[in-house]
This record gives structure tokens, C-alpha cells and sequence, in this order.
């Protein structure tokens, strides 16, 4: 049993995990803040349940993607998240707190897998790592997931770039109508930001796997 | 010991000659695809661009208000529209709303099985519902009969008939469709301050009419999906159920009639570059000029059988 518990901004997730028999990849997403449902329309409470279905497939299907499945053969890999509280850009937090758990846990894995959140405002800009407020009021967003950048050693800075455009994406979702060019500047503004904080998962574990051996 | 280490696919290709093509089919999906790759064609004889043929039948439920039946290949769906009388909520009174629900029953594959509903049918409803309000294909103002007091309820069932790959694309061109042939009922207020819907001719003359010139919805910018996998080097378009259990890996864009990107869902597998994706965003705006002609064609169809 492991548990990896993840704080970006206000929004936080904790994951934990754990590895039990059976077929592939099991994901089960819980709210623990309660949920208002209006009352007078019942149709609130069947959203509000689909909406955990698609992070769950989404969360499954991208983890599914970077670990490697063949190592432990007849295993479910049980990754169970927990949102302590929301505050926009809820999928990338998760999709980052179990990579981590699962980083932390020892599954093997290909890479591990960034998320970021991009927002696409009126004159063309792109914001990231949207908060609630920020993301009722844009017109469209997009849920981007990238593969961790490799660390070159001792590489000189103009290099580095053109080898950042070409990581490739894991997943994207995104949410309203955005013109094709929007789409490819939130990928460029994401690719530049998931290669910092793969430098911070990069730190973090190095700093929690020397005081463990220590 | 040699034989041992030798890799799969070379152990597949070593046994290709021997077995018959239906058991190599089931024993080795992927290099039974990857050969078929090899001579840019696949296992159902299409081009790697090309997309299955598609037919929309409108009118297909005639107890509903709107409805569509649309077979993408062997991939079936029925759509259709049901419009109750509802009071508005506050915050929206001079609106009406949708409801929108996917259904995959057990008849539509052997992997969905009776009690157990199939996981991806929630994931593809919130997608729908989703596309359909921020394509602002809809105007629910115009589901809108007495303001602050009633307004219309749309609620779309989109019912699986045969999965066979690409389901989100045959579910919003079904969605779509429905909605084209909407035809809204005639209301009426009654004496208690209830509306009521009219039917019949004697209706139409007894009754005092709430809505008698709005019968049909305006729709704005249709939106349009393609599903592509994407395996190496290689872009499928529109694949069948197999393909996909093959291909772990597929995107599905939406275009509207403006070409701006609608919705972008890729949900995992391998990791895929930018072109790749660019590429499908570009086969997906073709599919859509073809799509639209094949909606307009039955729109017509439909006009003439009604006036027969």
C-alpha cells in the first residue's frame, strides 16, 4: 500500500495504491467534498456521476499507456484517487499524483507521464494550469498529457528545443471550440511547461529515493 | 534453443504458410494487420484514408419527435428526440435543455453483457453532451414556449444497435440527423394554466396554438467527428471494432462548418507526434464535406417521401 499525496495550487489529489490479482488496470476516482444537487432536477445527479467515468477512463487509459504491463502478468494494478479539494485542472493533478504513486510504489514504467492544463483566451493567448473560476469563464480548454522529457547530459541550450517539440502527446481532451491554431499554440505552451515539472517529479524522487537507501 | 528466443512476429510469419488465413487472423491480430499495412490496404480491403460507407435513414422511429437511423459500416445506431413540457429553472427561464443518454444494450457486441453496462457508453454520453452544447449547434432559446413559465425538455437516446468500431462518430452524426428532423408539436395552454401538446387535424382548429410557425429547430454549425488509429507510422481512418482492439491508440476530432476544432480526444496509448495528429486534423475536416453532403442527401430523401 502506498500513498503519494499530490498539492498543485489549491486542487489536490491524493493517490494511493496497491496491487491485487486479476486482469489489467483497475481505477476508481471518489469525491470527498459533497456534492449540492439541485433538488428540482434530478438529471444533476446523473451528470455529476458521468463526469467521474470519463476521468476514470482517461486516468486508465494513460497510465495503462506508461506502465509495463508485461513485467507483472495476471496482476491488476489498483490506483485509487481521492480529490481533497477542487480547484480547476483536476484531471492533470491526477493523472501527475498517480504517476508519482506509482513511481514511488516501484511498478515499472516506460516514462512517466506529464499533465498540464491549457487555457485558450479571446485574443489568441494561451494560460496554463487553469483554476475554476478561470475555467468557467474561457471559452475553451484542453487537457494535455506529455511523456517526461530526457535529461541530456551536458547539452547546450539551443538543442534542446527543437528536441522538446518532438516528445509526442499521451493524451489530449479538450473542452469547447478553439481554431486549429489555438490547439497546436497550447501544445508548444505545454510541451515548454511539462518539461519544468518533469524536472520537479525528476528532483522529488531522486531526493525520496536517497533518504530511503539512506 | 534457437527456436525459443525467435521473436513472435517471426515465428508468425514462419506459420503464415501453414495455417489457414482465419485461424492466423486469431492467433496473431497484430501481424496479420501489419501485413496487410505492408501493401497499404487493410484486412477489409479499404485504403488507409478511406472511411466506411455511411447512410442516414431519418424518420426512423415514428412515435418520436425527431429520429435517425445511421449505419457507419456495420456500426448501427438509432438516435431519436422526445420533447416533454418542463418549468424552467431561475437562473435560465427563457431556456429549454437537453438531456442527452447513450445506450449500449447487449445486443450491440458480445462484450457488453446483460447487468453490466459497457464502460465506455458514460464516457461517450458526457462527450456528446458536450460537443452538442459548445458546437452551439443548439440555440435553447429556441426550446423556449412561455417564457419564465414553460419550455421544452429534449431528451436524446442514442441507442447502440451494432458496435463495430468508430461509436462516437456514428453517435453524433445520429444525434445530428435526429435533430434535423425534429418536427416540435403543437401546444396549446389549457384552462388550468397546464400546456398541453395538440395532435391531430381537429386539434389544430379546436385549440388556441402556442407555437404554430415554430415547427423546426434552426441549427448553427454542425459538427462533424472522425475516430483515426494510429499505429507507427500508419493512420487508420474510421476503424472496425477489430482494428481497435488491435490499435490501442485512436483519436477522435470534431470539426465544425468553420473548420475550428470542436473537441480533440485522445485517451492514452502510445505517444504520438505532432504530425501524426495534425494529419488526422486534416482528414477529419475532409470527412466533414463528405458527411455534410450525405446528411443534406438525406435530408432531401426524406422531404420527397414525405410530400408522396
Amino acid at each position: 500500500m502506498f500513498s503519494y499525496h499530490l498539492l498543485l495550487g489549491s486542487t489536490s489529489t491524493l493517490s494511493m495504491q496497491c496491487s491485487i490479482q486479476e486482469c489489467p488496470f483497475g481505477c476508481t476516482f471518489g469525491f470527498l467534498a459533497a456534492i449540492k444537487c439541485d433538488g428540482s432536477w434530478n438529471m444533476n445527479s446523473i451528470r455529476v456521476g458521468r463526469q467521474e467515468r470519463v476521468y476514470e477512463m482517461t486516468l486508465k487509459r494513460t497510465l495503462q499507456s506508461i506502465c509495463m504491463l508485461t513485467v507483472h502478468p495476471n496482476t491488476t494494478t489498483s490506483v485509487v484517487l481521492q480529490v481533497v479539494g477542487d480547484d480547476g485542472s483536476l484531471l492533470p493533478c491526477a493523472i501527475n499524483a498517480s504517476c508519482a504513486a506509482l513511481a514511488f510504489a516501484g511498478i515499472p514504467l516506460k516514462h512517466l507521464a506529464v499533465a498540464i492544463g491549457c487555457g485558450v483566451v479571446e485574443n489568441g493567448g494561451v494560460i496554463l494550469d487553469t483554476n475554476t473560476a478561470e475555467e468557467q469563464q474561457l471559452k475553451s480548454f484542453a487537457h494535455l498529457v506529455f511523456p517526461s522529457s530526457r535529461k541530456v547530459v551536458g547539452s547546450k541550450e539551443p538543442k534542446q528545443k527543437d528536441v522538446e517539440f518532438e516528445r509526442g502527446l499521451i493524451t489530449s481532451i479538450s473542452h469547447g471550440v478553439m481554431s486549429e491554431d489555438d490547439y497546436l499554440n497550447c501544445i508548444e505552451r505545454g510541451v515548454a511547461a511539462s518539461s519544468r515539472i518533469s524536472d520537479f517529479m525528476r528532483k522529488t524522487l531522486q531526493k525520496e529515493a536517497a533518504s530511503v537507501a539512506a | 534453443m534457437a527456436e525459443k528466443t525467435e521473436p513472435a512476429a517471426a515465428a508468425a510469419s514462419r506459420l503464415a504458410g501453414e495455417m489457414e488465413v482465419e485461424a492466423y487472423r486469431r492467433l496473431f491480430p497484430l501481424a496479420f494487420l501489419e501485413r496487410h499495412l505492408g501493401e497499404s490496404v487493410r484486412p477489409d480491403a479499404r485504403r488507409l484514408s478511406e472511411a466506411r460507407p455511411t447512410t442516414v435513414a431519418l424518420g426512423a422511429v415514428s412515435s418520436a419527435h425527431g429520429s435517425a437511423l445511421v449505419r457507419l459500416g456495420d456500426t448501427a445506431m438509432l438516435a431519436s428526440v422526445k420533447l416533454e413540457v418542463m418549468s424552467p429553472p431561475a437562473e435560465s427561464s427563457d431556456e429549454g435543455s437537453v438531456a442527452v443518454e447513450f445506450h449500449m444494450p447487449p445486443i450491440c457486441s458480445p462484450l457488453v453483457r446483460p447487468g453490466r453496462p459497457a464502460d465506455v457508453a458514460p464516457v461517450i454520453s458526457k462527450a456528446l453532451e458536450d460537443v452538442l452544447m459548445s458546437s452551439g449547434m443548439l440555440n435553447l432559446k429556441e426550446l423556449c414556449l412561455i417564457s419564465g413559465k414553460a419550455s421544452w425538455l429534449a431528451y436524446l437516446d442514442i441507442c447502440c444497435l451494432n458496435a463495430d468500431g468508430s461509436l462516437f462518430d456514428a453517435a453524433l452524426i445520429s444525434a445530428v440527423a435526429a435533430f434535423t428532423h425534429l418536427e416540435i408539436p403543437l401546444v396549446s395552454v389549457g384552462d388550468d394554466g397546464r400546456v398541453f401538446t395538440v395532435g391531430g387535424n381537429e386539434g389544430k382548429t379546436k385549440f388556441e396554438l402556442v407555437n404554430r410557425e415554430k415547427r423546426k429547430l434552426t441549427l448553427g454549425d454542425i459538427p462533424f467527428s472522425l475516430t483515426c488509429a494510429l499505429h507507427k507510422d500508419s493512420i487508420l481512418v474510421d476503424p472496425t471494432s477489430e482494428e481497435e482492439s488491435i490499435i490501442e491508440t485512436y483519436v477522435t476530432v470534431v470539426v465544425d462548418s468553420s473548420d475550428r476544432i470542436v473537441s480533440i480526444q485522445k485517451l492514452g496509448g502510445t505517444v504520438t507526434s505532432m504530425t501524426a495528429v495534425k494529419e488526422c486534423i486534416s482528414l477529419a475536416k475532409e470527412r466533414r464535406r463528405k458527411l455534410r453532403e450525405i446528411l443534406i442527401d438525406s435530408v432531401e430523401v426524406m422531404e420527397v417521401d414525405q410530400t408522396e
